[in-house]
């Protein structure tokens, strides 16, 4: 079944008719996602990518059954686009923004938090590259050609690292269900934790591949959880061995400012809680087939 | 972004938190004049550099005459304080702040800051004052109190109140104690801050609730509305080839290796480092091109990794996924051509059009060790730049 996306989600790209989501939503369109439309404030009743613009969310949940959303609006109004999808009812959304202040973050998060849990909107990143459920859907920016469709679990918070595990999987004829991008913030819509519990209820994923870096809780609460509560196998690799204390490696949430932040503390944690470990990033594919061969 | 203790008081003291009398100095006849302006008799002269544990490291000298003062200052202009927090290059000190010296009855820790796992600002505080608070929250634990802020309703009075009681602050100094701790939550809160502390916190003799230090960092990406912040940054205080790349768009942070690295996206970056360090290697840089990598930002990203003087071998790693391999090879040529290279060029490239790619950097009749996995490329960098520093031996 794949989680969050397939191929019968009705997509709508929130920013549409600027440069960036132009560009992205006909990949997406191209690769055979369910676009069904977009919002830019301002140009509602044009047509753009020959399908219907709209000012508000609200109008694509009805007009044209949008369930899932994509934000590609400029960080200073993204947290708001991201709470008008929720209100609106959107099930599913990705937001693709990097630079949204971290304080937004904080009342995006608490804003969904007041819905009941089965009204409440799921948001994955910001600053990723989105998800993609391979010859399905994909809501995202990701090169679609380099996934292939299977039964491993994605989640990480790079994109590029996430190609290049995608790519040793591929090159292995190991395919993926979903892969799905957290993001690179400190403060993000769903943890590898919140993703773990998809993946661990979808009958096609049979391993998890968690790519995590240095900085934040997330990794280690996200094995702990699996330990507890999990029937799957997970793999994990954490980036940023040689990341000194205290420096931002290019992600926002990529820093090492407490104890248990580092790659190598948290590795040893995962460690102790029955996690595999991929010793190395050129060793994620290799990892994953070795798990999937003992199932 | 981080600013200096002088920087953070005043705006605290914007916002209704008392600081002893205190003055700016560019020079040690500055420094004098300060302390004739604050009066007293006791002087603290402080260093103002981007790093805490600044005592331990001699950047804050305590005076009694103006004589004192002007030695102090003089010794610490132009001094590079190497402490914990400023790695082993250290920050050099061209700020001093001129403070009047207190009469301390008691010492506390507080600090706001952005809690990633509950996702809300925490309060932290400690009635064991002038310590570390990360060796603290080790050994005594039951000594830090924790206060989670709901940020639909902000910090409450009774927060504050509950604070103030847990730092073994008296009734009579109550009030004032919850001014106090509402005035940092705000300044952080309308300000885009993600981190302030205080340590220590001081009730001075006569009673008085004092900052005697005060630290405070922002959320990078909030600098867009607050412009008064960002027109705070100084950048003698960072390493001067990572604002030069941040002014170019790149994310670069310098380290200690000798493998220069290029590579687009953060986290790929941080794995080539990782696979550099696993064959024996050590990085000499964080560089995130980005996704664009044209060949003006190819260009610009060599220059930046070529000009630590360190560097003996360079590693180029795209993973090309909207972007080509063919459009990232030329651009690597191009630059590779336009720059004279000194050093070994290591390059992967995978994804989109790799096979074209591979065949523009093979023609080129540049000596570009090509690799096709990340294990491999790691492997090359190493030899050759172990080749290199075998030769220069």
């Amino acid at each position: 079944m794949a989680i969050l996306i397939n191929e019968t989600t009705r997509i709508i790209v929130q920013g549409f008719t600027g440069k960036i989501g132009s560009f992205h939503a006909q990949d997406m369109i191209n690769y055979g996602s369910c676009v069904v439309g977009g919002i830019t404030p301002g140009k509602g009743g044009q047509t753009h990518l020959g399908l219907p613009v709209f000012d508000r969310v609200k109008e694509a949940v009805k007009e044209v059954g949008a369930q899932a959303s994509i934000i590609f609006v400029p960080p200073a109004f993204a947290a708001d686009s991201i709470m008008e999808a929720a209100d609106a009812g959107i099930k599913y959304c990705v937001a693709i923004t990097d630079g949204i202040p971290t304080q937004d973050m904080m009342r995006v998060k608490n804003f969904l938090s007041r819905f009941p849990e089965n009204e409440r909107m799921i948001l994955t990143g910001p600053n990723c590259a989105g998800t993609i459920s391979p010859g399905r859907a994909m809501l995202g920016i990701m090169p679609g050609h380099i996934y292939q469709q299977g039964h491993v679990g994605i989640v990480g918070r790079s994109g590029t690292l996430g190609y290049e595990a995608a790519d040793q999987l591929k090159r292995l004829g190991i395919g993926i269900s979903t892969s799905v991008g957290i993001g690179g913030d400190p403060i993000n819509g769903s943890s590898h934790r919140d993703i773990f519990e998809h993946f661990e209820r979808d009958d096609e994923t049979k391993v998890i591949l968690m790519i995590g870096e240095i900085g934040g809780p997330q990794e280690v609460e996200a094995g702990l959880f699996a330990k507890e509560n999990m029937t799957k196998p997970v793999v994990a690799y954490i980036a940023g061995l040689t990341a000194p204390e205290g420096r931002r490696m290019g992600h926002a949430g990529a820093i090492i400012s407490s104890a248990g932040e580092s790659a190598a503390e948290k590795v040893a944690l995962l460690t102790e809680m029955g996690i595999t470990i991929s010793p190395t990033p050129a060793a994620m594919g290799e990892t994953v087939a070795m798990v999937l061969a003992k199932l | 972004m981080d600013i200096h203790e002088y920087q953070a008081k005043e705006i605290l003291n914007e916002y209704g938190v008392k600081i002893a009398l205190g003055g700016l100095a560019y020079s040690p006849d500055d420094a004098v004049q300060r302390a004739r302006e604050i009066g007293g008799r006791v002087w603290a002269v402080k260093a103002q550099i981007h790093s805490g544990a600044r005592g331990k490291a001699g950047g804050i000298i305590i005076c009694k005459n103006h004589d004192d003062v002007a030695n102090a200052a003089e010794k610490l202009l132009g001094k590079r304080l190497i402490t914990h927090q400023t790695g082993p290059t250290g920050k050099v000190c061209g700020r001093l702040y001129i403070e009047a010296g207190t009469d301390i009855a008691k010492e506390m820790y507080f600090c706001l800051l952005v809690d990633r796992s509950e996702e809300r600002i925490v309060m932290i505080g400690s009635a064991q004052g002038g310590m570390d608070i990360e060796e603290l929250a080790l050994t005594h634990p039951d000594a830090i109190t924790k206060i989670y802020i709901d940020p639909a309703v902000g910090l409450q009075d009774y927060q504050a109140r509950e604070m103030a009681f847990a730092l073994g602050i008296q009734t009579d100094s109550m009030s004032h104690a919850v001014k106090t701790i509402k005035g940092c939550y705000r300044a952080l809160r309308d300000l885009d801050a993600n981190m302030l502390e205080i340590n220590p916190l001081v009730i001075a003799a006569n009673g008085d609730l004092l900052a005697l230090d005060a630290k405070m960092g922002f959320d990078e990406n909030a600098l867009f509305r607050q412009p008064k912040i960002a027109e705070l940054r100084d950048k003698t205080q960072e390493e001067p080839r990572e604002t030069a790349a941040a002014d170019r768009g790149l994310s670069y942070v310098g380290l200690d290796g000798d493998i220069g690295c290029m590579i687009n996206g953060a986290g790929l970056a941080m794995a080539t480092m990782d696979m550099i360090k696993l064959a024996g290697g050590e990085p000499a840089n964080f560089l995130d091109v980005g996704g664009g990598a044209s060949a003006e930002r190819t260009e610009k990203a060599f220059r930046l990794v070529l000009a630590d003087q360190n560097v003996k071998a360079m590693l180029v790693n795209i993973f090309a996924g909207i972007n080509r391999c063919d459009w990232i090879a030329e651009g690597v040529v191009q630059a590779v051509k336009k720059i004279d290279m000194k050093v070994p060029l290591i390059v992967r490239l995978s994804g989109t059009n790799v096979v074209e790619g591979q065949r523009i950097i093979a023609e080129s009749g540049l000596p570009i060790i090509t690799a096709e996995t990340l294990a491999e490329a790691a492997e090359k960098a190493v030899q050759a730049r172990n080749e290199v520093v075998a030769r220069e031996a």
